[in-house]
């Protein structure tokens, strides 16, 4: 089995570890950023692009590219924006971070911040977590008090605020430009890219760099070791570490931390996560987060993958995948948010996705057309098939509903709305047939349809 | 006569036809100019892009280079420079033109998007078309016919909203109708300046609403339902009145202020059913406030004069004529025009005064300006009575000049085009000195105490130019016929011109235009039937040294003021 490497995770749950900062100093917390101060900011930027380190939050953007696509000679001033907003179903990893070691972001933050010549950085907690917020004002309270944030940070004559601002629960906020106009007193509405890419006409119409918190996290044990060192943790292209937040059908769900494309999808569930339920058998696998498309037990992917300088054949049962960006993505599917559900052969996959569909439907903004009317129409198929009222071609039809919406959106929760769909109903068609003619459409216990 | 700089054009592809554009066009605008319908919704023209609807979704394309050298990439069969197309389709509204732009708007692919967005925008909207009022001129019923599949897979229940919200006092909304394009909310945040409409709940859900203890109640929040793609936001006072395309559409000018904001009034059989705002993108843009579009209830007042009166017995047009000339030969006289008449009647009004030897005034109306399409000058045309000779200086307040001559006793006659000389400040006991001819359209105190009354035609009724702020003379057209007993006013002051024996002038519009050209220089090589749509703008040099009372208004910076 193959072990966990715990370097965002060190400390949580760990008996004794509190989540101030005598603690984390007493863990050698802040003498990285001690070190940083002192050296120039475009050696940090440099670790980082060397670092290989991709973002956490979703999309697998290489976190040095984004730094370097900010816009630094507008003249105005540089945001940073952290992107704590952690609402993929299916994702719990940022919370643990900020309940249990929430100097440990500061610390990825105020290193980030005197690399980017960024003054002020916004912590942007979504408005479900109400404990989390009330931890990052103490700890940023703690870190001021220390000199480790404010004016003139440890002496250097660097100065920088950390602010927290709480959303008001919803899904899209976790969309960069749909956070900012959040931030700016706005409805959530994702912004038109060109031309309001956040790098250049961010927060206020600033450059701002948005980042998830796992990956400013990693941007301070990348200030610590060096990008070279940690480029060397995990597999080319995909570096570092994961966390991997299982749920759903497993006898261990939970949180685990591993080096990236170390460990197999199979390894995770079955030696990690102790395998299936008693008498039961995994059914489907949704990778990364509720929006990435399903696995299916049993089907193979096949194809060719480059291997060093080589490309070799690759034939692949779910199990076999690989747990990193690339792989994932080769077979169609995303590492996304880390978040890893698992649904066992119990599961009825029409009322799996009547789930998903209803998240989604509630989610939507309601800005573009596609999705907006889209998530809905998906979810009252879905609703209708599940409370007895399925037809056999509906499936064939909630497909081509998501196929009128991926790709034609302004932002990302147009996929994220129809991949679901998608491979639902690709992969498992069968079902969706069959439950039109089957009893179990109409459980007796079923709520009325309202 | 500004010629307006010569826009830098580049070269752009749309369906593989070349054409060339001035940069900074959006793909929808360069389409236009090609000739190519790109269908849309949330785009307008005189709003920010928001890029919502999806409705424009076409392929682009931009020419391959190499990105190391720069060099373009050849294709081998066509010899012609490598398009690179880009996999996803893009929005047309918020993608400007740049050289070597390809458009594609006729693929699979598009025609795919755009019957999915049709699809979307229909299923939860009510298709009440035959009782909608937007039906005949929505955009929803064209582009579905245009672009969608003609029929529905939806079979689950509708969203439910409210129907009859009044957002203001004069806009109704059905929010089931909306598509939540957001084109009103940007109008009242971006050009109106009164930011009260917003939308509540999310998703599908979304619904428009004003804000909180607010209300939609600007005097520009009718242009919301002109710029409504659907039939959510309606005019309350046209509402479930008549079906668009039973009304007769004439272009005409708004007479509120000097902006001269253009319109268009709706009518069918001789009545009219609303007024809208014509484009005009160097006076109005696309809008119009909302208090010029009641003024077509003056077409069928209480008080609308029908009879012709002389000498306190109604009769017909020629006695009372033959009887206003008697008045007029005894000398003394003096007129009083309007700057809300057209440049046609202050020209004959300035004949008629020229051949009695009168003195000529007009009323002054002033207000404050709103900074958008109302002007501190009430009066639509008192640039005509300059340009004419009407009057020489700016109209003075309260018609002090003639007064103090009706109280030396200089003036015993005065010809009143249309005005109320008692508001207009002569006094009861002033106008008991004078006797006086009223040539207008409504009763009010001054046709009470006439001697000779002659019914005319309203603006609605007629056809004329006005000289608006900018020295723009533009023209409008009759919408409707007057009333049975009311003369055109250009032929009533031919005839009175006759009848004190004037040098002669032709009372119909064309005739009168072939003396106005010979009299005044700017518009000798101009024909009335040639003056262009969008007007003619005038050189007003000669006027500059006057303090005109405007401010900065849209498209308009008024000169500094002679000190």
């Amino acid at each position: 089995m193959p072990e966990q490497r715990r370097i965002i995770f060190q400390h949580i749950d760990e008996p004794g570890y509190a989540p101030d900062l005598d603690c984390y100093r007493r863990h050698g917390g802040y003498a990285t950023l001690a070190q940083a101060v002192r050296r120039k900011p475009e050696e940090l930027i440099d670790e980082v692009k060397k670092s290989g380190l991709r973002g956490r939050g979703g999309a697998g953007f290489p976190c040095g590219v984004k730094f370097g696509l900010v816009d630094r000679k507008s003249g105005k001033p540089i945001y940073l924006v952290v992107n704590a907003d952690e609402s993929e179903p299916g994702t719990f990893k940022d919370r643990y971070i900020i309940h249990q070691d929430p100097h440990q972001l500061l610390e990825g933050i105020m290193i980030t911040c005197f690399a980017n010549n960024v003054k002020a950085a916004y912590i942007y907690i979504r408005g479900e977590f109400p404990l989390g917020a009330k931890i990052l004002e103490r700890a940023i309270a703690e870190a001021r008090a220390a000199n480790l944030a404010g004016p003139n940070v440890l002496g250097t004559g660097y100065s920088c605020e950390i602010y927290v601002h709480r959303g008001a629960g919803a899904y899209i906020c976790g969309e960069e430009t749909g956070l900012i106009e959040s931030m700016e007193g706005k409805r959530p509405y994702p912004r038109i890219k060109p031309p309001y890419f956040p790098a250049v006409l961010g927060l206020y119409q600033c450059p701002t760099i948005v980042n998830n918190v796992e990956t400013l996290c990693h941007v301070k044990h990348i200030a610590a070791i060096g990008g070279e060192a940690y480029s060397k943790i995990g597999t080319p292209n995909n570096t570092g570490t994961r966390i991997f937040c299982v749920s759903g059908h497993v006898r261990r769900p939970g949180y685990y931390e591993f080096e990236v494309g170390k460990i197999t999808l199979g390894q995770l569930l079955n030696e990690v996560c102790g395998g299936p339920r008693p008498g039961r058998k995994f059914k489907a696998v949704i990778p990364g987060g509720s929006s990435a498309k399903v696995l299916r037990v049993g089907e193979r992917y096949k194809g060719k993958r480059k291997v060093g300088t080589e490309m070799v054949d690759y034939d692949w049962g779910i199990e076999d995948i690989p747990m990193d960006f690339d792989s994932l993505a080769m077979i169609g599917s995303m590492g996304g948010s880390g978040g890893v559900i698992v649904m066992d052969d119990s599961v009825s996959m029409v009322e799996a996705l009547g789930n998903i569909n209803a998240f989604y439907a509630h989610e939507s903004c309601g800005q573009c057309t596609p999705c907006r009317e889209g998530s809905l129409w998906m979810k009252k198929i879905t609703a209708r098939m599940v409370h007895g009222a399925a037809r056999a071609e509906d499936g064939a039809l909630l497909k081509s509903v998501a196929d009128q919406i991926a790709g034609r959106t302004i932002c990302a929760f147009g996929e994220a709305c129809a991949w679901p769909t998608q491979s639902f109903v690709l992969k498992f068609g069968d079902e969706f047939k069959a439950y039109a003619e089957d009893r179990k459409a109409s459980p007796p216990d079923a709520p009325a349809l309202v | 006569m500004i010629a307006p700089p010569k826009p830098d054009l580049i070269p752009v592809n749309i369906d593989g036809r070349e054409i060339a554009v001035p940069k900074g066009t959006n793909m929808i605008e360069a389409a236009r100019l090609a000739g190519v319908d790109v269908p849309h919704y949330c785009y307008h023209s005189k709003l920010t892009v928001v890029g919502n609807c999806r409705m424009c979704l076409v392929e682009m394309g931009l020419p391959a280079v190499d990105p190391a050298t720069k060099a373009p990439i050849m294709d081998v069969v066509s010899g012609k420079q490598k398009i690179n197309w880009m996999p996803k389709p893009t929005i047309a509204c918020a993608t400007n033109a740049v050289p070597g732009l390809h458009i594609r708007t006729t693929t699979p692919q598009v025609k795919d998007c755009r019957e999915g967005v049709m699809e979307f925008l229909l299923i939860n909207h009510p298709l009440d078309c035959p009782i909608c009022d937007q039906a005949g001129e929505c955009k929803l019923q064209e582009q579905a016919t245009g672009y969608g599949r003609g029929y529905s897979r939806f079979i689950e229940d509708k969203n439910v909203k409210p129907k009859r919200t009044q957002l203001g006092p004069r806009v109704t909304l059905d929010d089931e109708r909306c598509i939540l394009c957001s084109r009103c909310i940007r109008f009242c945040k971006e050009v109106a300046k009164d930011d009260v409409l917003g939308f509540t709940d999310r998703g599908s859900y979304s619904t428009l609403t004003c804000y909180p203890g607010r209300k939609l109640e600007n005097n520009y929040s009718l242009n919301t339902v002109d710029i409504c793609p659907v039939g959510a936001l309606t005019s309350t006072d046209f509402r479930f009145k008549m079906r668009v395309w039973f009304l007769k559409q004439t272009p005409s000018i708004d007479t509120e202020s000097s902006v001269g904001a253009n319109t268009t009034v709706w009518s069918r059989e001789g009545v009219i059913y609303r007024i809208t705002p014509r484009q005009n993108d160097a006076v109005n843009d696309t809008w119009m406030a909302d208090s010029g579009r009641l003024l077509y209830r003056a077409v069928r007042a209480d008080n609308r004069l029908t009879a012709v009166r002389a000498a306190g017995t109604d009769g017909t047009l020629e006695p009372a004529v033959a009887a206003a000339a008697a008045l007029l030969r005894l000398g003394s006289a003096a007129v009083v025009g309007s700057g809300r008449s057209t440049v046609e009647e202050q020209y004959l009004a300035r004949r008629l005064a020229a051949a009695v030897g009168a003195g000529a005034h007009l009323v002054a109306r002033v207000g404050a300006g709103d900074k958008l399409l109302i002007s501190a000058d009430r009066n639509p045309n008192v640039r005509g009575a300059l340009l004419t000779g009407l009057i020489a200086a700016l109209p003075e307040p309260q018609l002090t000049g003639l007064a103090a001559e009706i109280d030396a006793g200089k003036v015993k006659t005065v010809v009143s085009l249309g005005e109320d000389l008692v508001a207009a400040g002569i006094t009861a006991a002033q106008l008991a000195k004078v006797k006086v001819i009223y040539l207008g359209t409504h009763a009010n105190a001054t046709s009470a105490a006439a001697e000779i009354v002659v019914p005319t035609l309203t603006v609605f009724e007629k056809q004329g130019t006005f000289v608006n702020q900018q020295f723009r003379i533009q023209k409008f057209a009759a919408a409707v016929p007057g009333p049975a007993g009311a003369a055109d006013d250009l032929s009533v002051l031919a005839k009175l011109i006759a009848a004190v024996d004037g040098p002669a002038v032709q009372g119909e519009i064309h005739g009168v235009w072939t003396a106005l050209a010979a009299a005044i220089p700017q518009l000798g090589p101009i024909a009335y039937r040639n003056l262009p749509s969008g007007g003619l703008l005038l050189d007003g040099a000669a006027w500059a040294h006057l303090a005109f009372p405007e401010g900065e208004t849209l498209h308009h910076q008024p000169a500094a003021r002679p000190a």
